[in-house]
Order: C-alpha cells, then sequence, then structure tokens
C-alpha cells in the first residue's frame, strides 16, 4: 500500500477531483490535443501565449486521476512562466517521474508530489500527456485556434 | 456448483468429459497451470486477464518442449524420420482443429498467426475478390478493432462502404436491424460469435440463416468464442470461422481460419512462398492444395503442436463443463460487483460469456487497474480494442475482469475486496 500512497498522494487526489482551470480559454492563441491512444486518455491544452510569456492556460478532457491532476498542477505552475522556464520544468518534470537523477528538483515546487509515479512506469505517460500536449501547442506557433 | 469436490482422477478420459457436473474440480485443474502459483507484489496472482491471453497447461507447454528437444524439422518435403515425423504431428494437429470446430473437412483447417490474420486473409483474397465500388460491407458496433479495420482497408481500396449493425444498451444486437441493412450490394457480413468488451455472445445461428436468406455469406470472429463454448461450423453453417491459438490456452503466433472447401477453393492465394505451390517457373506457379495453397513458407510447427495439446485439453475437460464453471463464476462476479456501491457493469446481455466489464463513479479504470494491481489482480484496463464499443456507451474505458477454466468464486472475492481497496484510495 504504501507505493500506492506515494502514488496517489492525496494533493494529487484533491486535484483529479477538482482540477484547476479546467476550461475552455476563450483568449486562447494556441491550443492542442494530446491523445493516448494506449488507453483513451484525452487532453486539450489551451494557451494565451504574449510573446513568450504564458499569460494564461488551461485544459480541457478525460483521463486517469494522475493524468488529470498533472495537467492540472502543469496549468498552475506554468500560467506566468515564460516558454523557456516551461521546457525546463517539462525536462526535470520528465526526469522526476521516470527516476532519472535530477540537481534542479526544487525548482518543480509542488510538482514533486508525482515522484510516486517513478515506481509505476506504465503511468508515466499518464504523468507526462499533458506536458508533451503543452509542447505541441508551443510548438504549434502562429497557428491561431479556430473560434467555432 | 461444488468446486470442493474431490472425487476426480488426476487423469479423466474423453469419454468421463461432460458428465457430472461435480467433476470439475478447479483445485486440481489448477495445478496444471504452473504460471498460477506465484506471487505479484506479495499477493497470490488472480489472473483475470483471459480475454486478453489465457494462461498455458503443462500439457501445452510440455507438448512444445517436446516438439524442439526430440521432434524438430521442416515439414511436407523432408524425406529423412524427423521431418517425417513433424509432418506428421503437424497435420495431427490440424485433424484435432477440424475435430474441435466440427469442420466437415481437414482441407478447411488453414493454420495463420492469429484470428487477426485470418480476417486479413480473407479479406485481402475472398473480399478483394468479391468486393467492388459501390458494394457494401456489414460488421457490428461491438466489433473489435481486428474484424474493422481490414475491411475499412478493403473499403478503401475498391471504393465500398462499411456498414454497421447497431447495438441497445445491454449491448445486444439490434436483430430487427438485420434484414434492412442486408442489401443488395452486402458482400460479406462479418461479426464476432462474443464479444471480447462486453462478453455478449450473439445469435449466430440465426445470423447466418438471415445473412444466407440474402444470399450474404459470413465470416465470424471467435476469438472469444474458442475458449469458452462449443463451436460447431456446420450447425453454425458458417462461411468463414476465425480464432487465435493463445486465448484457448495455447501459444501465441498460431491461429485459425476454417472455411468452406468451395469458397476457399475458389479464392486466389494470400501470400506467396514455399509450400504453397505445386511447380513454379518463371512463365507459370500452379498452386497446391487446400490447406497448403493457404500456408506460405514454413508454418509455425511448434505452435500447432502446441494448439493441438491446447484443444485436447480443453476437449478433455469438456467445453460444457467448462462454459457451465464460468457461468457459475460470471454469475457470482455479477452479483457481488453490482453489489458494490458505485460500481456499474457494462454490458449486460442475457446471453453471456463469462467478461465482466465494469466502471467506478468517479474512478478512471486506469487507476483501478493500478491499484488492483498491487493487490495481485491482474485486470485489463482500457477500450479493449473495440473503441467504438466504448462511444457507443459513451465512456472512454472500462475495467474488465475476463474468466477462465481455472479462476474460481475465492478469486472473484479477492477481486471485490480489491475492488473495495480502490474506493478506500480514492475516498
Amino acid at each position: 500500500m504504501s507505493d500506492l500512497r506515494e502514488l496517489y498522494q492525496d494533493v494529487i487526489l484533491e486535484h483529479s477531483k477538482t482540477p484547476r482551470n479546467f476550461r475552455q480559454l476563450q483568449s486562447a492563441n494556441h491550443k492542442a490535443e494530446g491523445y493516448n491512444p494506449l488507453c483513451g486518455d484525452h487532453f486539450t491544452v489551451y494557451l494565451d501565449l504574449e510573446g513568450d510569456s504564458i499569460r494564461d492556460i488551461s485544459f480541457e478532457g478525460s483521463g486517469c486521476a494522475i493524468s488529470k491532476a498533472s495537467a492540472s498542477m502543469m496549468t498552475q505552475t506554468l500560467k506566468g512562466k515564460s516558454k523557456e522556464e516551461a521546457a525546463k520544468l517539462f525536462e526535470q518534470f520528465h526526469k522526476l517521474v521516470t527516476g532519472q537523477p535530477n540537481g534542479d528538483r526544487e525548482d518543480l515546487g509542488k510538482l514533486a508530489v508525482f515522484a510516486g509515479v517513478s515506481e509505476f512506469p506504465v503511468r508515466v505517460k499518464c504523468a507526462t500527456l499533458a506536458w508533451h500536449t503543452l509542447q505541441a501547442a508551443l510548438e504549434g506557433k502562429q497557428e491561431k485556434v479556430s473560434t467555432e | 456448483m461444488s468446486t470442493a469436490t474431490n472425487s476426480m482422477p488426476k487423469e479423466f478420459h474423453p469419454s468421463m468429459a461432460g458428465a457430472a457436473e461435480t467433476a470439475y474440480n478447479v483445485e486440481e485443474i489448477r495445478r496444471d497451470f504452473p504460471i498460477l502459483h506465484q506471487q505479484v507484489h506479495g499477493h497470490p496472482l488472480v489472473y483475470l486477464d483471459n480475454a486478453a491471453t489465457s494462461q498455458k497447461p503443462r500439457a501445452v507447454i510440455d507438448a512444445i518442449s517436446r516438439y524442439y528437444e526430440s521432434g524438430n524439422a521442416n515439414i511436407h518435403r523432408g524425406v529423412h524420420f524427423l521431418s517425417e515425423h513433424a509432418t506428421e504431428e503437424h497435420e495431427a494437429a490440424r485433424r484435432t482443429v477440424q475435430s474441435f470446430l466440427n469442420a466437415a473437412d481437414k482441407r478447411e483447417i488453414i493454420f495463420v498467426r492469429s484470428a487477426t490474420e485470418g480476417v486479413n486473409l480473407v479479406a485481402q483474397t475472398y473480399g478483394r475478390a468479391h468486393v467492388g465500388p459501390g458494394d457494401e460491407l456489414l460488421i457490428s458496433a461491438m466489433e473489435h478493432h481486428s474484424n474493422i479495420v481490414p475491411w475499412q482497408l478493403l473499403c478503401e481500396e475498391k471504393g465500398a462502404r462499411l456498414r454497421v449493425i447497431p447495438i441497445n444498451d445491454r449491448g445486444e444486437l439490434h436483430m430487427e436491424e438485420l434484414p434492412k441493412l442486408l442489401t443488395p450490394q452486402t458482400k460479406l457480413l462479418a461479426i464476432t460469435h462474443v464479444s471480447n468488451a462486453l462478453g455478449t455472445i450473439n445469435p449466430l445461428r440465426k445470423i447466418v440463416e438471415i445473412a444466407h436468406k440474402h444470399k450474404v455469406p459470413v465470416i465470424v470472429d471467435g476469438a472469444q468464442a474458442a475458449p469458452h463454448i462449443k463451436i460447431d461450423v456446420q450447425a453454425l453453417d458458417a462461411d468463414f470461422y476465425v480464432f487465435s491459438g493463445h486465448k484457448v490456452y495455447g501459444p501465441t503466433g498460431i491461429g485459425v481460419l476454417y472455411g468452406k472447401l468451395a469458397l476457399l477453393d475458389a479464392m486466389p492465394p494470400y501470400q506467396g512462398g514455399g509450400d504453397m505451390i505445386r511447380s513454379v517457373t518463371f512463365e507459370k506457379t500452379l498452386y497446391n492444395d487446400l490447406p497448403y495453397k493457404f500456408e506460405a513458407g514454413t508454418p509455425n510447427i511448434g505452435g500447432a503442436i502446441g494448439l493441438g495439446a491446447a484443444l485436447d485439453y480443453v476437449t478433455r475437460l469438456g467445453i460444457d463443463n467448462i462454459a457451465a464453471h464460468e457461468h457459475d463464476l460470471l454469475t457470482y462476479a455479477t452479483g457481488s460487483l453490482e453489489a458494490i456501491p458505485g460500481v456499474h457493469i457494462i454490458g449486460t446481455a442475457k446471453e453471456k460469456a463469462a467478461v465482466v466489464s465494469y466502471v467506478i463513479d468517479g474512478i478512471h479504470p486506469h487507476d483501478i487497474g493500478t491499484i488492483l494491481d498491487r493487490e495481485g489482480i491482474a485486470v485489463r484496463t482500457g477500450h479493449h480494442c473495440a473503441q467504438p464499443v466504448m462511444q457507443r456507451f459513451k465512456i472512454p474505458a472500462t475495467a474488465r475482469a475476463s474468466f477462465g477454466l481455472y479462476n474460481t468464486r475465492a478469486e472473484v472475492d479477492a477481486l471485490v475486496q480489491g475492488i473495495k481497496k480502490v474506493k478506500e484510495v480514492f475516498a
């Protein structure tokens, strides 16, 4: 049970039940869909970018507790960050959930609760789905979100 | 049904199969499966993922080992002792399959890699020869991707259209829609015998009868049926029937395509190569007789022998006894799971195999799967390669417990305790 508690920490369960920034973003100028065909998890990440800065960020979709909590806490963490900071955090987060040594763990702040994922290799994709989707949205560059 | 009786002798004979139900001693049977006796995350393994693949009895493992230890040779062409012996064993396995399906002729039994390959073979040979622009292929809303995608590929190539028999909220076919969907353009009906995601057993005999009235041949995906119910291709009057070895306690990499002799005979070959030819010149190649015309290259000889041993094993236990035992587990599991608040079973057909797909309010199936795994319980979570079924029920995924001939009521109890643990974690 102890590694399960490591995985399903209270903060994670709380975010999965009441995800933050869980909505479509009217002001979004970037978005991307992330899909894990293996398990059916499906999220859309919306970004309001002003230059290199993430002015606002939100997400929508469905997935397991880990993927949803990860998406929720990612949006909380990234609001106001630069693209470069976001990329760096993703790198650190990825190291964290795959159990790789990481010197800058303290930068992750609250995201460190996902350390337990490294004991569950099949769940790494769940924890990183929103981040991969974010990356796609950032790389979508000038593509405007359609308004239909 | 009692599972505690000790009356069954260790080796019992086919004549005894189908005898008293009490002869089914599940504890005795479990000893035939070495893999079951292990701990997973500190708990005894509870293997409830039989619809994905089944575990193998000692008889199958031994048959495969014996073949590689003392019988391995290439078949059909050798004049030496081992080659003759391997050929004999391979063909004996074909006769075992023939008898398992009650096929009229052993030439109707084609060894393939899997049920999936069997469907693709029919799509690429019979399908390409008979389907043209504007034609229709009919499938059902409960098909596994392996009985959807090969037909979509064919439709794309030929400019044909895929049509779908809908299902109701219990996961049963809307049978009244079937005659309406069989049009003069319908060239083939591809339907599953038993749904992998819902457990529904389709009224196949009736379906084939209706299709044949409209002069539409039927290919049946029997991957989930073979381990659980008696199959009689002649009584069903199925034109094609496919199943996989690994789901019926045999090895992976071997499957069977049954086809009516006249249909197979008229079909062009699937793959070219050795074994499927009678003579080859650069001007003209003559194809071999059935079934070899469809078995290009050195086949999976060890796999066929292992499959033969698996079907012998199942027959020895008696498929009706297995079905009765599994039905008991299904009834027990359905009742036990329904009694847990927040648990909902997806797929509640009147005729069902021992598959229990379920969801829990507010908890995603993946989280269920991870927590059950830590209790040593193996279930499947996800869309079960049947995304249209998930879309039909407006759910992203389910957790699925699927039972086999060696599962017990105690394992159902373990599942129930596991689900309670899941709810505790998420409380």
